[in-house]
């Protein structure tokens, strides 16, 4: 079987959760495999990353080098091509960094390429079976990958569980001499970060949604909080806007934002149509509300009979309880 | 300057309810109702706000049918000078790349200084763009959301990345960019105009005059395909939880957690 | 009393000054003359507009609105005043013309009348000239201590125009006093017969009663030359301004819109088959304005009335209809001068416009109801919108819907299939089994439309509506999934090609269904299918059906449950206003016993706007208040605490405001269909035996 390979993203000294889901994934493509991680960066911090990895994976093959300082997908794609030996399968996370970096890394290493596959069912010689989504998560897709030239494959995040297993004690393989001089024809400048205002409830994948419910203008902050405890985002329905308790940009709706999140908490909205039509992707809807006969109650998953005023801190409360836990 | 789209006619998922047919070996097709697919649509739009800012043509190309002459049309109406239809029963059952193959073939017979395509289309693969770049070994650009040109050698490109924060970098002309949604507001384009380049001659190459090697496209030379669709676990109505506030959040955030709503 | 001395004196002055007078008044006249041809310039260079037709309806609307004020009253202060002024002016325009020709010929004793025709129109015009003058002192105090609101100027629109006003009022005041004065000169040297009691020419003869015949003579001299100088002033000054519309009106009115609920054709004579070889559509540049719309920027009296009954004005929206106008006409002026060159085109929207502007409008037709010169707004705004369409230049929440409407039908991008399950709710089927027509189905047909189909809410009005033409035993049925939207607002949203295909479809569906008439609940489809479309079968609203059935006795009524409430009903514009239909609602309502019901103040053709329909509701303006909430506060101040309407826009847009105003539980809102459904005692449950497909 072919050698399996992850890439790992970090920022500021501190892997990513995909290091942890890549590995579980190769395991699941190969449960006898040994998977390589492959990481790339610069400076100290990139030796603690690959520290931190060897803890989980066998072998972690640093490729260091000042353009990457900056991950630069263009970059990285060409020092792979370099150091990946033939014939080796490449899992990347699909986030903004695998989707600008996998495809084009397919075509250089000629193999097969799937992308942002959710599960893996079946492996049988040289065809692996995997889970998919389409039409925004409308419908999955069983897809047949040809393995016989080996692929590279993009895993969406927070699809594999990562398993809990004793902790390793990897090699770290230092690369970087096999990289050579790089040239790319895109340069990176710099990163602009969004105001707060600038906030895009369209790309996050969790938001805390307030109706009228919150009843005033200074208890947004609530939602906020939890949000915040989330790493989501505050969106609304239009008579919070009307109200001018947020910006038009917040509202969820048939004339405001579409949304494809995979949790959507509804706090105090009644689930008119207007709203519900800006909710796509069947997302995970948990609705709280203190009317029981709410209309939002008959399309969402989880309901709760509640003051959302009372339920959400008491909900940010309990999630920063398990972080503190869990940070220890 | 020369500006090549690649665009794709999809179901519209705004408009559609998705459902298996009663084979289950696919989505019902019947009433759907197709467009093209969004991000293309944004796409074209940048281009033609490019062409008017400092001169050129845009084409717009697709791998298809018949039925995906009207999203040509459509752009067209919008502004897009040329359409072309790239078609050719050889070319059915193609996968990402056999598609990617087919376009470099229709870019290599072309002098294209931009190539753009939408960040992914219905099946949310979001591969074409970057394998044709990396076919005709042009630098590339996934999610962009801002297009400013430098001169006539290079541009200047912000990516969406987490957070709604921008990547800023230059990138060198020839090249290939996948555009996100928000980059500009697209233009109305309503029946009449449509109409008014209904007679508008199309393009239409085959896999002869693109010079494809059979081998590489269509089902033959597809590595990936769909198995079948099936449908993702639905709920009917809330399950309402009846315990304390206390039981309930517990709850909740337990589901939230295997719903990947929890870091 | 006339000495042919005295009388000689005064004529030998007119004499000796002949050619001078005769040269004055050529150039008067020459220089008016030459005004008004490079006023109408731009109208030659306008679109065509179809204004030749159905003269007699014509004259009759110019007797009624033009000569008969009719409009005026509306505003009750300023239209008396305004009354008073007209019919002065109609008066003194014969005395105006004959005191001219005094310059001309040797007799100055009124020429033309004599004899006891001549004294009572003497008479008759001394009081005119006072009445006037006096007006204009009133008007002047108005505008410098009274300030009526809607005579000020947005400061995004400029300076205030009441020094331009003033100017003119006093000038108008100084030609009734250089008149009165030529008359009572006239009188004083010797050369007129008696002058009107408690009249102003009977005011300045008591003050010249002790100066000389010769000085009296030149006075009158001057007083004429004053007169003629001040009416020529005015003459010319008039096409710069306002005052215009004094020429203008009697042509504006003469070729007003007479098709109420309308809207223009894309191009007047040309045919929708030859649309194709339009170039543009809409209103681009100044130029595509059609003449008649021309005509109403240089007519607009600036009176203020349109603008302070727009909806959209009141809660802070871009629009103000007066300023469409104003806008336009300054527009004209500065790029068709009297002198220099004459300006084409820049794009209108952008320059004279905002896209806000354009898009802003409810179409609600206040400021047309309003107006008493008749001009026409909504058009004006359906060609502005058919040219930003043309140009793709459309917002982003309107490109939805309307992508949804040219793939689906209706503008919430639900399946076709869907249409027509309102009415499949058992416990409704129960009730009332509503069949699908296909060929030659049903003597009447119930054209739902897509809010009324589609939206939860709205489809108890569906049910309603059904159940009543069910309990009146109407042979009726729906188009179910062969129902497209009524293409109301597409029209006037400016798409107006995708109108036409959904207008195309409707009526072949209807014609082939081969109904004799066709009922809808939704004032919007009622006006399409009355107006927009051709050759369908009479169309009326469900309130004009039940009127008709409660005076046949066909329908009873059980006493209102909580007779505490107090109701009031909302007349929907395009019920209302755009057809006039206000009392079949009421006689309704009133129909119901224990009913209580109070008017609001603005109501029936006064009636203010909810927000809009169609289109309108994917629309976001930029507005300091919703519609909706300034109605909900009216009906409250109106002492009501439900709200009866006969539209589902109209019942979307206030349960909405009723929740934004925080008035929940205190205000409700109900549709005329729901409450007669509701209330109505209903004949014996019969077996739903006789069903065609169901």
């Amino acid at each position: 079987m072919a050698r399996i390979f992850a890439y790992i993203g970090h920022r500021n000294g501190i892997v990513d959760d995909s290091a942890m889901e890549l590995f579980a994934a190769a395991r699941k493509i190969d449960p006898a495999a040994s998977p390589t991680a492959l990481v790339t960066g610069w400076g100290a911090s990139l030796d603690t990353i690959c520290d931190a990895l060897r803890t989980t994976f066998p072998e972690v093959w640093k490729i260091a080098s000042e353009n990457f300082a900056y991950p630069n997908a263009e970059m990285i794609r060409k020092a792979l091509m370099k150091v990946l030996p033939a014939g080796s399968i490449v899992l990347v996370p699909h986030d903004h960094f695998g989707i600008d970096l996998a495809p084009g890394l397919s075509i250089k290493l000629n193999t097969a390429f799937v992308s942002d596959i959710l599960d893996v069912t079946e492996r049988s010689g040289t065809a692996l079976t995997v889970v998919r989504q389409e039409f925004g998560g409308q419908v999955s897709s069983h897809v047949r990958c040809d393995l016989s030239s080996e692929a590279v494959i993009t895993v969406r995040p927070g699809a594999f569980k990562p398993s809990s297993s004793a902790p390793l004690a990897g090699v770290v393989v230092d690369k970087s001499s096999e990289v050579g001089p790089l040239a790319a024809g895109r340069r990176y400048l710099q990163t602009v970060v969004a105001e707060a205002g600038d906030v895009d409830i369209t790309k996050h994948n969790v938001l805390v949604s307030i109706g009228r419910g919150i009843q005033e203008k200074d208890n947004v902050g609530i939602a906020q909080e939890l949000a915040d405890v989330l790493g989501a985002a505050v969106s609304c329905s239009r008579p919070v806007v009307d109200a001018k308790w947020l910006e038009k940009s917040r509202q969820v709706g048939s004339s405001g934002k579409t949304v494809k999140p995979k949790v959507y908490l509804a706090c105090g909205i009644s689930g008119a149509f207007q709203h519900l039509a800006g909710i796509k992707g069947n997302p995970f809807i948990i609705a709280i509300n203190k009317n029981p006969k709410a209309p939002i109650f008959q399309v969402a998953d989880i309901g709760i009979v509640d003051d959302i005023l009372e339920f959400l801190p008491e909900m940010t409360n309990k999630i920063r309880e398990m972080q503190s836990v869990s940070a220890k | 300057m020369e500006i090549l789209v690649c665009a794709r006619r999809v179901p519209d998922t705004s408009e559609n309810e998705i459902s298996l047919n009663s084979t289950g070996n696919d989505i019902e097709r019947d009433e759907l109702v197709y467009s093209v697919n969004e991000p293309d649509n944004y796409a074209v739009e940048e281009a033609l706000q490019i062409v008017a800012r400092v001169g050129g043509k845009v084409t717009v190309v697709t791998v298809g049918g018949e039925d995906d002459e009207e999203i040509l049309r459509r752009e067209m109406a919008m502004g897009a000078t040329h359409g072309v239809l790239i078609s050719d029963p050889a070319f059915a059952g193609s996968d990402g790349r056999g598609i990617a193959t087919i376009l470099k073939g229709f870019v290599a017979k072309g002098n294209y200084d931009l190539i753009l395509t939408g960040v992914q289309a219905e099946d949310g693969a979001a591969q074409v763009g970057g394998m044709l770049a990396a076919m005709l070994d042009y630098p590339f650009a996934s999610l962009v959301n801002s297009i400013e040109i430098l001169d006539g050698k290079k541009l200047k490109i912000s990516r969406e990345i987490e957070g709604g924060n921008r990547e800023i970098s230059e990138i060198d002309l020839p090249c290939v960019l996948s555009i996100q949604t928000g980059i500009n507001e697209p233009r109305y384009v309503g029946m009449r105009g449509i109409r008014a380049v209904a007679s508008v001659p199309i393009a239409t190459p085959d896999a002869a005059e693109l010079a494809v090697d059979p081998g590489s496209v269509g089902k033959v030379g597809a590595k990936v395909t769909r198995v079948n669709y099936f449908m993702p676990a639905l709920g009917k109505g809330a399950e309402m939880l009846s315990g304390s506030r206390e039981e309930n959040i517990d709850k909740v955030l337990e589901l939230m957690a295997a719903k990947g709503g929890l870091k | 009393m006339q000495g042919p001395q005295e009388v000689s004196q005064v004529i030998s002055l007119f004499e000796s000054a002949r050619a001078l007078l005769i040269a004055m008044h050529l150039a008067g006249l020459g220089c008016f003359a030459y005004i008004v041809w490079r006023r109408l310039v731009p109208l030659m260079r306008g679109e065509r507009d179809c204004r030749f037709d159905r003269p007699w309806t014509r004259l009759t609307r110019v007797a009624q609105f033009w000569f008969g004020q009719w409009k005026h009253p509306r505003y009750p202060t300023a239209g008396i005043l305004h009354i008073l002024i007209f019919t002065g002016f109609i008066l003194l325009v014969v005395r105006s013309f004959s005191t001219l020709l005094v310059g001309l010929s040797s007799n100055i004793l009124s020429p033309g009348f004599s004899g006891t025709t001549g004294h009572f129109y003497d008479v008759a015009t001394d009081y005119a000239a006072t009445v006037v003058f006096l007006c204009m002192l009133v008007a002047m105090v108005r505008r410098l201590v009274f300030k009526p609101a809607r005579y000020a100027v947005p400061p995004r629109y400029g300076k205030a125009h009441t020094a331009d006003a003033i100017f003119l009022l006093a000038l108008i005041a100084l030609l009734m006093a250089a008149d009165s004065l030529f008359v009572a000169a006239a009188q004083a040297s010797g050369a007129h017969e008696s002058l009107a009691f408690f009249s102003l020419p009977w005011a300045f003869q008591l003050v010249l009663d002790s100066t000389s015949r010769v000085t009296a003579a030149n006075l009158c001299f001057g007083a004429y030359v004053l007169h003629a100088l001040a009416f020529y002033f005015l003459l010319c000054y008039r096409p710069f301004g306002i005052q215009f519309h004094v020429e203008t009106s009697l042509f504006n009115v003469y070729f007003a819109k007479l098709d109420r609920g309308a809207v223009k054709p894309v191009r007047w004579g040309v045919d929708e088959k030859q649309l194709e070889q339009v170039k543009r559509f809409g209103v681009k540049a100044f130029e595509d304005f059609t003449w008649k719309h021309m005509l109403d920027f240089y007519s607009c009296a600036d009176c203020g009335r349109c603008s302070d009954n727009c909806p959209g004005n009141t809660v802070g929206r871009p629009i103000s209809p007066r300023f469409i106008s104003i806008k336009a006409r300054d527009y004209a002026f500065q790029n068709y001068p009297i002198f220099g060159k004459m300006g084409n085109g820049k794009p209108v929207v952008g320059s004279l416009y905002s896209e806000d502007e354009v898009w802003s409008c409810t179409t609600c037709g206040a400021c047309e109801e309003e107006c008493p010169l008749l001009i026409e707004n909504i058009d004006k705004i359906v060609d502005l919108r058919r040219g930003l369409i043309d140009d793709g230049n459309v917002p982003q929440s309107l490109q939805k819907p309307l992508k949804a409407l040219e793939s689906r039908g209706n503008p919430y991008g639900k399946m076709e299939k869907k249409r027509g399950e309102w009415a499949s709710p058992k416990d409704f089927q129960q009730t009332c089994r509503v069949r699908t027509l296909d060929k030659n189905g049903a003597a009447t047909l119930y054209f739902v439309d897509s809010v009324t189909s589609y939206d939860d809410r709205m489809q108890s009005i569906a049910r309603a509506t059904a159940r009543i033409l069910d309990s009146v035993g109407e042979n009726f049925g729906i188009l179910g999934a062969g129902e497209k939207d009524s293409g109301h607002e597409v029209r006037r949203f400016g798409e107006e090609t995708l109108f036409m295909a959904l207008r195309d479809h409707n009526v072949e569906a209807i014609k082939k269904s081969g109904v004799k008439r066709v009922v809808t609940a939704d004032p919007h489809a009622f006006n399409a299918l009355k107006h927009d479309y051709k050759d369908v079968p009479p169309v009326e609203h469900i309130s004009q059906v039940i009127a008709r059935d409660i005076k046949a006795g066909m329908l009873k009524f059980r006493p209102i449950d909580q007779s505490d409430n107090t109701y009031t009903y909302h007349d929907p514009c395009y019920l209302g206003r755009h057809n006039q239909v206000y009392d079949d609602p009421r006689d309704v309502l009133d129909a119901i016993p224990g009913l209580k019901r109070v008017e609001m103040q603005r109501s029936r053709d006064r009636s203010f706007c909810c927000g809009g329909g169609g289109l309108m509701l994917f629309y976001e303006p930029k507005e300091e208040q919703r519609m909706g909430v300034k109605r909900v506060q009216m009906a409250a101040d109106a002492g009501a605490n439900v709200i009866v309407t006969a539209c589902p826009f109209c019942m979307a847009n206030i349960e909405d405001a009723i929740k934004v105003a925080g008035l929940e539980g205190k205000m409700t809102a109900i549709d005329l269909a729901e409450l007669v459904d509701q209330q109505m005692v209903r004949p014996a449950p019969q077996p739903a035996a006789t069903t065609l497909g169901g």
